[in-house]
Parts: structure tokens; sequence; C-alpha cells
């Protein structure tokens, strides 16, 4: 896939946002791999975490919301205790999270779980879903 | 000995397989936990965003119940309670211009500075009742029970709250082998089980799960033991659906350490509540007669 960059394509808004929300400093990637190679959830991913880590650095906002890779992360942390250069990426992910809930988009629709689902599950799961995926 | 004890949501309802037999067996070794008053949900996973301080509030207001009580140590059974808890702890702790923002907030509460110490029930076995204590009291040594310990993600992640380091993890394993089982140290033992995605993308949930349980088996385990209910839910209740989409996966009960604990110390299925549990854990309790000894 090749991806243009140039002073057009680079949101400064959304770095600065991304900046802001996760506190961490993502501009230090080498882009080593170590995060993705690590990640228990990477083949249902369509944008690895290494490669989501540079395209936020350069701004390019549309690639990083539109992706499902920061709805796939599980939280799981693994990346984060690995990346020799110390960024705690599930804070980067949180971050992007962030950007679409805060404009008050669900990505799960609490209305939309059944009846048998609710009962069904430990009730840390709701919690930490809604926690993680709504608004 | 008594010990302010923070059950959590999941354990007063879904997981009471995790609290019952927990509550019950410290009791048998010398140790009353006290269930905090008025706790509230801890929000089972820790804020990540820096600005958001709005949900660390209900952590800290647990921990404030404690030091209430004129305690000073928590004790948590549950993994995802440990590390939200902890993590809110620890920030309070160190992080002087968060802690004054949420003192100030939190008008009707006395300040809190991060006195508490946030202690898993596990770290607690080890450090406070010591293995000895709890190889004395055996009465049903789990002799030729071949387990898997899973630690799933929260009790070693991150860095700063695990109970101990990842790489050197040993905490399952003594407790295990003091009750008299066989461990299977099993490579996917700290590998994620989808946590929350099980509701949210299922698909990707049943996967990890079946990676998961494919790992324990061809181990040889007889079963996995856990410390988190949505592990347990996940690897348990929903193995159904790992096996139904893999069929070289066999079934494989799980357990919580808990009931393992109290099993071993003799207080029956009555506590252990394995009804409770998915996918025959009454039954290879029963096979390797467990049961019938009490
Ligand atoms: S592990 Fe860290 S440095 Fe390496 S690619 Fe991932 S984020 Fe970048
Ligand atoms: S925290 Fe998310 S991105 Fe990191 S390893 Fe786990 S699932 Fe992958």
């Amino acid at each position: 896939m090749t991806i243009e960059i140039s002073d057009k394509t680079y949101d400064e808004e959304f770095v600065k946002k991304v900046e802001d929300i996760s506190g961490e400093n993502f501009h230090k990637c080498m882009q080593c791999g170590t995060c993705s190679g690590g990640c228990p959830m990477i083949e249902h991913m369509d944008i690895p975490p290494r490669r989501i880590m540079i395209l936020t650095h350069f701004g390019l906002k549309d690639e990083v919301i539109c992706s499902k890779t920061a709805w796939i992360c599980a939280t799981c942390n693994a990346c984060s205790v690995r990346c020799p250069r110390g960024i705690e990426l599930t804070k980067v992910m949180e971050a992007i999270r962030q950007l679409t809930l805060r404009k008050n988009i669900n990505y799960v629709e609490p209305s939309a779980i059944s009846e048998e689902t609710i009962a069904d599950l430990p009730q840390i799961a709701l919690v930490s879903c809604f926690r993680k995926h709504t608004s | 000995m008594k010990i302010s004890y923070y059950p959590g949501c999941t354990l007063k309802t879904k997981a009471k397989n995790m609290d019952h037999p927990g509550i019950a067996a410290l009791k048998a070794l010398g140790v009353e936990l006290v269930e905090l008053p008025r706790w509230n949900c801890c929000g089972a996973v820790f804020s990540l965003a820096d600005d958001d301080l709005l949900h660390l509030l209900a952590p800290v207001r647990d921990l404030i119940r404690v030091v209430e009580q004129g305690d000073n140590k928590l004790v948590v059974a549950c993994s995802m309670c440990y590390n939200t808890l902890a993590r809110a702890n620890l920030l309070m702790q160190e992080n002087s211009e968060k802690r004054h923002t949420i003192n100030t907030f939190m008008e009707e509460e006395r300040d809190y500075n991060g006195e508490v110490e946030v202690v898993h029930l596990l770290s607690f076995l080890r450090d406070e009742i010591g293995w000895e204590k709890i190889r004395e009291s055996i009465k049903v040594p789990l002799k030729g029970l071949k387990i898997a310990p899973y630690y799933g993600c929260t009790l070693l992640r991150p860095q700063s709250v695990a109970i101990e380091p990842p790489e050197k993890r040993t905490l399952f394993k003594d407790l295990l082998e003091t009750l008299g089982a066989t461990v299977v140290d099993f490579p996917a033992s700290n590998d994620c089980c989808s946590s929350y995605q099980i509701l949210s993308n299922p698909d990707v949930g049943i996967e990890a799960v079946s990676k998961i349980l494919e790992s324990a088996e061809s181990w040889g385990a007889d079963a996995i033991v856990t410390s988190c209910p949505l592990c347990e839910y996940n690897l348990g209740k929903r193995q159904e659906d790992a096996l139904k989409k893999h069929d070289t996966l066999k079934e494989l009960p799980t357990f919580y350490f808990t009931q393992l604990l109290a099993l071993a110390l003799g207080l029956g299925a009555e506590v252990c509540k394995f009804e409770l549990n998915y996918n025959g854990a009454t039954r290879l309790m029963e096979s390797k007669n467990f049961l019938t000894v009490v």
C-alpha cells in the first residue's frame, strides 16, 4: 500500500490530540515491529500496531481513525511491556478510540445487546466493554 | 487475623464459585476476609486516557473505604479489580498534581494519598500465610491432577503492578505444588483470552480462547486454573464455541485457584461450588476421587 505523505496530508490537530490524550511520545517509535510481533490480535487487525504508530506520527488521521485496529486491541499490554522504546501503545490505542467515542459515537451499542447475552456475561465483561467501546 | 477484602461485582454474582471458596479457605487458614463496607464497582479497567480523571474516582473511593476502616491493606481476589485498584493507587502515590485534583473534586471524602497497599489474594497466600502453613493444613492433596496455571494479562502487566516478575513467575506453580497438584507450565500461560472482545468481537475472542486451550491441551493439562472471572468465562463457558469451531480441541475444565485451595483444605464440594463451573469440572474432580474423600 502506497501512502502519500506531504504537508497536505499531515493533520497537526490529530497528532496533538493523540499526544494529549495518550500522554505518550509515540514519535520515538523506531519501527522495530516488536509490538506487532507479540500482539495476540494481529491477524484480525487491518493495520498492525507498528504501522499505527508511524501513521499517527505522520498525522495521517483518516488511515488511523478508520482502521479497526484500535477496536480489535484487547488492551492486553503485551506490546507495551515489550516496546524497546518504552512506548505504552495501549495508551495510544485508547487515545485513538477516544477520538471517535468523544464524538458520541459508540463502537458497541448497549441497547443492541440481547437480554440473554447480558444475563450470560460476567459483570466485568460488560463494564470493561462499555468502558472501552462506548462513549 | 482480619484483613479488608474487596470482592468486586462479579464475585458477588456470577463468580460465587471464586468468592465463597476463597473466604472459606482463608477462614480455615485463620484469616477473616472482612468485606469492605460500601464498596463500589472499581470500573473493571484502568483508565488509560491521560486527561480522564473521572474514572479514577470509583477505585479511589474504594481505597478511601479501607482507610476509614482503620486498615492499610486491601486484599483483592479478582485479577481485573486488582489491576484497576492497584494502578489507581499507584497514580495517587506518584502523581501529586492528579492526586490534588481528585482529592479536591471529591469534597465529601477524606483526602487520599495512597496509604493503602493493594494486594492480590495469591500474593497474600504466599507472603502472609506461607506455603508451609498451607501445606500443613492440606487434607485432600490434589495428587495426579495436572493443572495449567493461567495468569492472563492483568496479574503480570504492566510491570508496575505485576504480582511477580513475568519472566520468573512461580507463584501459581508454588501454590499448586503446595496443594499436591502437578503443574503444567504451558506457553500460553500469560497470553490474552481476548477479555471484553468476547462481547465486542466474539469471533476474535473465540480464536484467542482456542489458542490457549490448544496450548494447555498439547502440554498435557487436565484442567486450567485462573484468577479472573472474565478469563474463566472466556476459557470456560465460551469453550463450547471454541470446540464447535475446532474439532481438534477437547473439553478442558477451568477452575478458580480459590476452589482448588478450598478443595485441598478439605472443604468439600458444597464450598467449592463446582456446579457453577462449566464443562465437566465436577466430573473431573469426581474421577480423581477428590470429592468422596471428604
Ligand atoms: S515495539 Fe515500540 S519501537 Fe518497536 S515498532 Fe512497536 S512502538 Fe515502535
Ligand atoms: S494491547 Fe492491543 S495492540 Fe498491544 S499487544 Fe495487546 S491487543 Fe495487541
